[in-house]
């Protein structure tokens, strides 16, 4: 088998498959996950392979996912829930803030509640209103949740398999526009000895600024530096990863060579990922900073009609822009 | 055969009810020994009194809070009796006579009404689940919980397992209650939902929370729903036991509506004086749980005065223990509050712990 090119929709299938033929315990369940395969076929073909009581079709009622979940995991399961939109986990947020997150502390490490939340998140693809949001710096503010976005079919592959094996209740978010693309997947990668999954890792390196990001920004990220590149300036693209915690040691390392740094998501700017990351690294990086951190973000808008996401979202020239910045200072 | 719309074994006097029918047509009957009849006594009698230590400590200032179950122990002792070893509950904060039945040292919800934990049994132990504060999520997990006893193929025999939600009135409006209702049905669910209508949620009549009966609303999700005197202890357990055998059966999911009455306060922070008349708590007074069973035990001489002084004194001795143990219960070490938040742990918190550690040493030989 060894090293096939999948989409990273497809990667996500073979690890969610791999993971269902490694643990009985585990358990696939969500809105259209069984017959159809999802909205996304991110699912697909599992229940045929699996069974019924292995991948569930639920009811209508994301708080009933979550919450039949938290049973399920009480009960010995490892559930792997899938939201079918980020617009859509909301009303099962009570259930993931204050039951999912917070059964471990509560009961003084008795209870592991071991459930993955997938969420295709992120905008781009000309959807209605609530299907392209970016809801993780909610969850990335809460105690007791792990938060993971994939940027790569092999880290899809990956990563979701990690998240099924932690003891962790994680949050994982899987960037919907890039389902379609391709990349090589080495399906034979052991889980022993794979690249942590809550650590980051330099996508590419550079020597002139740092950029930073996760999920779908990665690869506006790296566009980004292949035409900076062309402009004589060398980026250093580093892939987040998680989001919650966050693992900013490279970034760090990067900074204090570079002296710039541009943080990159889609997520609005006001109170989100950006923000807690430009304190940490004026923490750490005070004195080898040429400018401040700046942030290329989502507006503080709801998410807007589709027509106009274009410009809503950061791009190639908006991150391009915040680089020129960073030498005004 | 008594009124099908409240299933009854005991009469507010004291006098037995030989069986009772349902609105399904199931008949409900108990068959006690004379020392089970006296153990119900006992538990009712000990639960009791334990709340009332409780809520005495939390006057004192020794809890930050109390939720009393006065008024409810019937529906918890005579459906927390009627779980089977293997069976699960799922609790809300007021369960504390349920917690008894299963076998949990009562000063467990004391550590968390006084702030020195957030619940300290281990669930899986004791097959009791950690109290649930916000209204109505704990049906949700007991549900899925139910489900994986199916996935597990542990229903359909004797020796089946199955799963009790606990909730009251007011949880009844609450989303996830209804998304478990749907849910339980759906997936034939090895579930008891178990509703305590104690008429109030906090302030709210139950005419705030519907506008027919609650057991009522088990048709529209397709299992069988029955109200039961929450203040007879031998209904409720009967009514439970028998819905819990059909659950561990394969039978599916039930609703009992429990008809009780709040006695004390919502909690112990809570003023009813201010929303429900004296008149109506003193009608409710003379429904009293224990009273009817102390009645019953003198009517058919099953229990004479020096068994109940014993019960008495054996109530009072826990009751004094209980409140000793809080009161020597030794505050939790500070650093303690970054364990345990994830079970793999995290950098953020292991860099918060040691600067508060850090933090904490300065001070060490100052007079602050």
């Amino acid at each position: 088998m060894a090293t096939e090119t999948l989409t990273l929709g497809k990667a996500l299938n073979a690890g969610l498959r791999r993971a269902l033929e490694n643990d009985p315990k585990v358990v696939i369940m969500g809105e259209d996950v069984g017959k159809l395969g999802g909205v996304f076929r991110i699912t697909d073909g599992l229940q045929k392979d699996f069974g019924d009581q292995r991948v569930i079709d639920t009811p209508l009622a994301e708080s009933g996912i979550i919450g039949t979940a938290v049973g399920l995991a009480i009960r010995g399961y490892r559930p792997v829930c899938e939201i079918q939109f980020d617009g859509f986990v909301y009303p099962a947020y009570d259930q993931i803030v204050s039951q999912v997150a917070k059964m471990h502390y509560r009961s003084r490490g008795k209870l592991n509640i071991p459930i993955v939340i997938r969420i295709p998140f992120g905008g781009g693809i000309g959807a209605v209103e609530h299907h392209s949001e970016s809801p993780e710096a909610y969850f990335a503010h809460t105690a007791g949740l792990k938060v993971v976005s994939c940027a790569s079919p092999q880290d899809a592959y990956v990563m979701i398999q990690q998240a099924i094996a932690s003891e962790d209740p994680v949050v994982f978010l899987e960037p919907k526009r890039r389902y379609w693309e391709k990349g090589p997947v080495d399906l034979d990668a052991p889980l022993d000895g794979a690249y942590p999954l809550h650590s980051a890792r330099v996508a590419r390196t550079g020597t002139d600024v740092t950029v930073l990001a996760y999920g779908p920004m990665v690869r506006t990220c790296l566009d980004a530096a292949t035409a900076a590149a062309e402009d004589g300036r060398q980026l250093e693209v580093i892939d987040l990863r998680s989001v919650s915690p966050l693992d900013l040691s490279s970034a760090y390392e990067s900074v204090r060579r570079t002296g710039r740094c541009v943080v990159v998501h889609e997520a609005p700017g006001n109170l989100g990922l950006g923000a807690e990351i430009a304190a940490r690294v004026t923490e750490e990086c005070f004195y080898s900073l040429e400018s401040p951190v700046l942030r290329v973000t989502g507006f503080d808008t709801p998410y807007p009609a589709a027509r106009v996401e274009e410009e809503y979202l950061p791009d190639l020239d908006r991150v391009l822009d915040a680089v020129d910045r960073t030498f005004g200072w | 055969m008594g009124d099908p719309e409240l299933v009854q074994l005991l009469t507010p006097e004291g006098d037995r009810i030989e069986s009772a029918v349902g609105p399904d047509g199931t008949e409900y009957r108990v068959d006690f020994t004379d020392e089970e009849y006296r153990g119900l006594y006992r538990d009712l009698v000990l639960v009791r009194k334990l709340d009332a230590e409780a809520t005495a400590l939390q006057r004192q200032g020794e809890l930050g809070l109390w939720a009393s179950l006065l008024g409810q122990e019937a529906a918890q002792v005579g459906s927390g009796r009627a779980l089977r070893t293997q069976d699960m509950a799922f609790p809300t904060y007021r369960e504390h006579g349920v917690l008894y039945c299963r076998g949990i040292d009562p000063i467990m919800p004391l550590s968390l009404f006084r702030g020195v934990d957030q619940g300290g049994w281990d669930p899986n132990e004791f097959k009791f689940n950690m109290y649930t504060i916000v209204i109505g999520a704990q049906t949700l997990h007991a549900t899925g919980y139910a489900m994986g006893v199916n996935i597990d193929g542990r229903t359909g025999s004797d020796d089946g397992e199955a799963v009790i939600a606990y909730f009251g009135d007011g949880a009844t409006s609450q989303g996830d209650v209804n998304e478990a209702f749907v849910w339980a049905g759906v997936f034939n669910a090895p579930l008891v939902f178990f509703c305590q209508n104690n008429q109030y949620a906090i302030s709210q009549p139950l005419e705030k929370q519907t506008r027919i009966p609650l057991y009522q609303r088990a048709a529209g999700f397709g299992f069988p729903g029955v109200r039961v005197d929450g203040n007879d202890v031998l209904a409720s357990y009967a009514v439970t036991r028998t819905a819990l055998d059909n659950a561990r059966h394969g039978q599916g999911p039930s609703l009992i509506e429990a008809y009780t009455y709040r006695m004390g306060a919502h909690t112990t922070s809570d003023d009813p004086t201010r929303y429900r008349i004296a008149s109506e708590v003193e009608s409710w007074q003379a429904k009293d749980p224990i009273a009817r069973m102390k009645a019953f035990l003198v009517k058919q001489q099953l229990a004479d005065d020096t068994f109940f002084a014993e019960v008495d004194e054996q109530a009072r001795r826990e009751a004094v223990d209980l409140r000793e143990r809080v009161l020597a219960m030794p505050d939790p070490e500070p650093v303690s509050m970054f364990d345990h938040v994830y079970p793999n742990g995290s950098p953020l918190l292991d860099q918060q712990r040691a600067q508060f550690s850090r933090y904490m040493e300065s001070f060490e030989g100052s007079a602050h």
